[in-house]
């Protein structure tokens, strides 16, 4: 009986686990969340329809904002692949091989995530600019890459780079090198070990890296605002499209172009609940 | 040393030292390549002037008003996800995604809209008499926006792995709720709490999207240090530019080195305790 009664009383201690405590707290971040991170969504689709449906059609078919919307588009078609090869690249070398500096390069893979987007931004500048260090080389031989389209591309390659690496190298290190060994002793050559045999075993993350690649990409807003010139219609991707209507004091027109940016957004947060479902591991998005 | 049975060593590390290379590291370089070109004297001068240091004093000082808020905040939510069951957990676990995969221009846009004086609470704000759009408390309110995610997510999973082993023997024992939450919780989350503060606080260093709407943008006032290193390219000063944000860099590097310091500390504390 005594047992049984002690028992019960273990079960039920929890720190935090009184009814009035526990309702507190719970309605505190419930509040703070609404009024902090749900306002924010419901503020940016309410202005994009202030003009009601026809008004936000229109908002969005302004060639310069489709533009942006294309320009956007094609950059993530151009970096996404490149940097989900080069984080698939970077995860073989440093978890299936042991070498000196590996520590190094691992975290070398992750100094972007460090750099502030404005000084990714300078920084390019200062490589690629006139009065950077290939700025005369470039002007020699006309090669536009500032304020145009590669800077861009640069600038979002640079920004994402650890991305894909980040997602697929804790789950490669887990799984060693065993299954790989089998394969190659088994005659399996190395790039159909690679194709056959590894490569399934990470896609999802994979799949997922690529999709937060992607997010950041379509929303770079820092990095490239400092490459890209601002020209209007023509080195303008929508966040920065978006900036510039509302400067213009467009303000629907910027929430229109904003809404597209968040539906991208909440569909990459429903893309890691249906991972996590799938039961895939999948770390949280950064940035 | 074992035989390396694994092909493509070779392809994979060079590639990968390439690419990193000239995507990442040739920029790095050339900008304290730039930044040492200033030269020591005028280096001094551009980052000592009342400009700069003002930028960078309202930058210090904003991020870390925003990291204050977020230890509260992100504590709380970060408990709450772990301890309790509710309904819509899922959707509160999955709401706090979403200041990471919201476009930091799009944030700052939102945040500007409700909280300008005829925003939906700018306005009642402004009634009691505080101005948050404009003022560098507008600056906080989009750094504590776009950084809440790191405290939550790094210390979300140390409350999950916490168990409640301990905790109820030590109930049983006698001790009181709050003796335990100070004599053994805090202690088994307090480095991943401050591993989030700081990348949290790091974050809100470098953040530059999300701010400039809703900053205002005066300077010595509402002008953070990011934007004044976007400000000095404008007007084609490259040195200044490159000085700035070759300090921005190194504090990055600063608080990159106590965040991993901390981490180091946090796994020998973890292993220390199984």
């Amino acid at each position: 009986m005594a047992d049984t009664a002690l028992r019960t009383r273990v079960g039920t201690f929890k720190v935090g686990g009184a009814p009035a405590v526990r309702r507190t707290l719970l309605a505190a971040v419930w509040v703070m969340t609404l009024l902090f991170i749900v306002a924010p969504l419901v503020t940016i689709i309410a202005l994009a329809f202030a003009k009601g449906v026809a008004g936000y059609i229109q908002n969005l078919v302004e060639p310069a904002t489709m533009h942006a919307i294309f320009l956007t588009v094609l950059t993530a078609l151009v970096v996404v692949p490149i940097n989900t090869a080069f984080g698939l690249t970077a995860a073989w070398a440093v978890t299936k091989f042991r070498f000196p500096g590996r520590d190094l390069l691992v975290t070398l893979i992750d100094l972007p995530y460090s750099i502030s987007p404005i000084v990714a931004g300078v920084a390019l500048l200062l490589v690629y600019g006139a009065q950077g260090l290939f700025g005369p080389f470039l002007a020699d031989h006309g090669i536009k890459i500032m304020f145009a389209l590669p800077a861009i591309f640069l600038a979002s390659l640079f920004v994402t780079a650890p991305f894909v690496a980040r997602e697929v190298i804790p789950l490669m290190q887990t799984q060693g090198t065993d299954e790989e060994e089998a394969a190659l002793s088994l005659g399996a050559s190395g790039w159909k070990t690679f194709m056959y045999v590894t490569l399934p075993s990470v896609r999802w993350s994979v799949i997922y890296g690529a999709i937060l690649c992607n997010a950041r990409v379509m929303g770079e807003f820092g990095a490239v605002s400092v490459v890209s010139g601002n020209i209007r219609g023509v080195t303008n991707t929508l966040p920065l499209q978006v900036e510039l209507l509302y400067h213009d004091y467009n303000v629907t027109g910027a929430f229109a172009a904003a809404s597209v940016l968040t539906l991208v957004a909440l569909l990459t947060i429903l893309a890691r609940f249906i991972f996590e479902q799938r039961g895939a591991p999948v770390g949280p998005a950064r940035h | 040393m074992r035989r390396r049975t694994i092909p493509g060593f070779g392809l994979s590390l060079g590639t990968t030292i390439l690419y990193l290379g000239i995507v990442v590291l040739l920029p790095v370089a050339a900008l304290l390549l730039k930044a040492a070109e200033v030269g020591p004297a005028q280096f001094a001068a551009i980052i000592g002037s009342p400009r700069t240091l003002n930028a960078i004093r309202l930058t210090v000082l904003t991020a870390l008003g925003a990291t204050l808020f977020n230890a509260a905040y992100g504590l709380a939510l970060a408990w709450v996800l772990a301890r309790y069951d509710f309904p819509g957990k899922r959707l509160l676990d999955a709401l706090v995604d979403v200041p990471f995969a919201l476009p930091t221009a799009v944030a700052g846009l939102a945040l500007t809209a409700l909280f300008a004086k005829n925003g939906w609470f700018g306005r009642p704000l402004a009634d009691m008499g505080i101005a948050v759009a404009y003022t560098p408390l507008g600056i906080m309110l989009a750094m504590a926006f776009t950084s809440v995610p790191f405290v939550v997510r790094t210390v979300q999973p140390v409350i999950e792995d916490l168990g409640t082993d301990i905790e109820e023997a030590a109930g049983t024992l006698g001790a009181s709720e709050w003796r335990i939450l100070r004599s053994i919780i805090f202690p088994a989350i307090f480095p991943a709490f401050l591993t989030g503060c700081s990348l949290a606080f790091s974050r809100s260093l470098g953040e530059f999207g999300a701010i400039i709407f809703i900053a205002g943008n005066q300077p010595n006032y509402t002008e953070i240090i990011a934007l004044l290193a976007f400000i000095r390219l404008e007007e084609f000063d490259y040195p200044a530019a490159a000085a700035i944000a070759a300090t921005m860099m190194m504090i990055a590097f600063a608080m990159l080195l106590i965040t991993n310091a901390i981490q180091s500390w946090h796994l020998r504390y973890a292993d220390r305790g199984d």
